[in-house]
């Protein structure tokens, strides 16, 4: 395992930013930590990374606790920041070759320059290079060291679509490399995208985990039935065999798996007792609409947990 | 361990030099003053042939050498705090120590440099000469000089919040110690309860120091000790307050 974490807690004053992680990343695997701001992401990898102290669980990263991991583990990890600048003096050859010459044992700055794709701007000047090409730069500097483990801290997060796609094909690169990432995100269809696992993270604790298609297969499951009752009616009648939630705007609902056979009882159900189903619908919710879930917790129409 | 700090102090000094604000400051400005101060005193010969002109060099170069260290450090530092450049550096295998020792070797080396500019162009504008017999008190100086005012420097990014703030609050702090500290006004002109705030404070010792070193008259080779002793006494506490209080990760 290149990462091993049980039950990482954080705590800021009194607010628990990390309540009870589990994580386990095996070497060349990309994992991402998908979830909303404020959710704990920063947090948990910047304890992997060695820049904050847990307050409670294990932690391991490539064998080593970072809290107490001498400098020679740094020769094996590599660090996106979520917010770092370089420094504006240099070209963007002489920020890599710094980086290069913290390492023991460095890739070629050209090299690397090459697999970022900067190659064409190495002598410019970082101050003039643009949001995307600074990001390349921040991994160039990361992968210099040629490190087993890189850590990526939400690497497009204020990009425009088309620099968006772009870092997404650097980052698939890493995998070529063979390296094992650990990225944040915010965005769905950026972990969908790149990462093997995703682990979904919200309120400091992880409420789903697995691959993109099993993620998808959540949403199966997920499948809503709902129509409208009368919320002021004092008896409101529900079909006695189906599980159905009603929230206050007097939406009825059903999540099921078996659409089919409860479409045909809540409907054999209406038929018999003569009840109108106002605005019935059935929704297959998207793997957005499981996120919003997960992320929300508790949207206002799910009465019950699915 | 040795070959990292000389990479480091070379990066330094290349980002030092292509940064307009430093390098006029710490190589510009001074030079400036030198002709200035000449134009405005006059650049009379004294008693013993020596010309006024090198009664100036002292107080400049008191004024190059904590640009080049406390200014420079204080608004540099602060700046790649903020920007998370010491962040990214932390993630690396670079010891921390090399990283701030090299801050403190490249203001020596700049220091060093600006002595011998303002030496060099002070002799040949000006006739300013150099006494012998200072030389050894001079090149002390400018060592415990430099040394203790960087790691004042650092120790003053511990107290600036953000990159907006470095410049106020350095300025704030350097300026009034130049008008009371021999820099730009002689001592003698300077009330006694002044004088006696600006004796607590290193920049007029370092001012003192190279004053003596520079002496035209001095017939016995100058120790200015008590001076080196105030300013490595400041250079002291304020590595221990940088050591306990530097911090690596921005502070928004």
């Amino acid at each position: 395992m290149t990462i091993e974490v049980e039950r990482l807690i954080k705590r800021y004053g009194r607010r628990v930013a990390v309540d009870g992680i589990d994580l386990h990343v095996a070497e060349g695997e990309i994992v991402a930590f998908l979830g909303p701001n404020g959710a704990g992401k920063t947090t948990t990898i910047e304890i992997l990374e060695g820049f904050r102290r847990r307050d409670d669980g294990s932690v391991r990263v490539l064998g080593v606790d970072p809290d107490s991991a001498p400098l020679e583990w740094r020769e094996r990890i590599g660090i996106v920041l979520q917010e770092s600048e370089p420094i504006p003096e240099l070209t963007a050859r002489e920020a890599v070759a710094q980086q290069a010459a913290y390492y023991r044992d460095p890739r070629n700055v050209d090299e690397v320059l090459d697999i970022v794709g900067l190659a064409d701007s190495a002598g410019q000047r970082t101050r003039k290079l643009s949001g995307g090409q600074k990001r390349r730069l921040d991994l160039a500097q990361a992968l210099v060291g040629n490190p087993d483990l890189v850590f990526l801290d939400e690497p497009t997060t204020g990009f425009d679509p088309s620099a968006r796609r772009e870092s997404w094909d650097m980052i698939e690169a890493l995998r070529g490399l063979g390296k094992t990432v650990l990225l944040t995100t915010h965005y769905m269809d950026e972990a969908e995208r790149l990462a093997d696992r995703i682990e979904v993270i919200v309120g400091g604790t992880i409420v789903a985990r697995g691959t993109a298609a099993a993620l998808a297969e959540q949403v199966k499951a997920a499948t809503r039935i709902s129509w409208r009752v009368d919320p002021s009616s004092e008896i409101t009648f529900l079909p006695p065999t189906l599980d159905v939630a009603i929230d206050t705007s007097g939406l009825a609902l059903i999540s099921t798996d078996d659409v089919t056979h409860a479409l045909h009882t809540l409907t054999g159900w209406a038929l018999d007792t003569g009840i109108e189903l106002q605005d019935l619908q059935v929704k297959r919710p998207t793997l957005e609409d499981v996120y919003l879930v997960l992320t929300d917790q508790a949207p206002p129409e799910q009465g019950h947990k699915p | 361990m040795a070959g990292r700090l000389r990479q480091q102090v070379l990066f330094d000094l290349l980002i030092f030099r292509r940064n307009p604000a430093s390098t006029f400051f710490t190589v510009i400005l001074p030079l400036i003053f030198l002709v200035i101060f000449t134009s405005i005193f006059g650049n009379d010969t004294l008693a013993n042939g020596a010309k006024v002109a090198t009664l100036y060099v002292p107080g400049i170069l008191a004024l190059a050498i904590i640009s080049a260290t406390t200014v420079n450090l204080a608004i540099t530092m602060t700046a790649r705090r903020e920007r998370g450049i010491l962040k990214r550096v932390r993630g690396t295998p670079m010891p921390p120590w090399v990283f701030v020792a090299s801050q403190a070797v490249a203001g020596f080396a700049l220091s060093v440099m600006m002595t011998v500019l303002i030496t060099v162009v002070g002799r040949i504008l000006f006739g300013v000469t150099l006494n012998r017999l200072g030389i050894g008190s001079l090149i002390i100086t400018v060592l415990i000089g430099a040394m203790s005012f960087a790691a004042m420097g650092l120790a003053l990014t511990t107290i600036i919040p953000s990159e907006e703030a470095a410049p106020a609050v350095t300025n704030a702090l350097v300026l009034p110690l130049y008008f009371i500290s021999d820099v730009f006004i002689p001592g003698d002109q300077i009330p006694d309860w002044i004088q006696t705030v600006a004796n607590l404070f290193p920049v007029k010792h370092l001012s003192l120091a190279l004053q003596e070193s520079f002496n035209p008259f001095a017939d016995t080779a100058p120790w200015p000790w008590d001076n080196w002793l105030v300013i490595a006494a400041w250079g002291a506490a304020a590595a221990l307050v940088a050591i306990r209080g530097f911090r690596w990760i921005p502070r928004r």
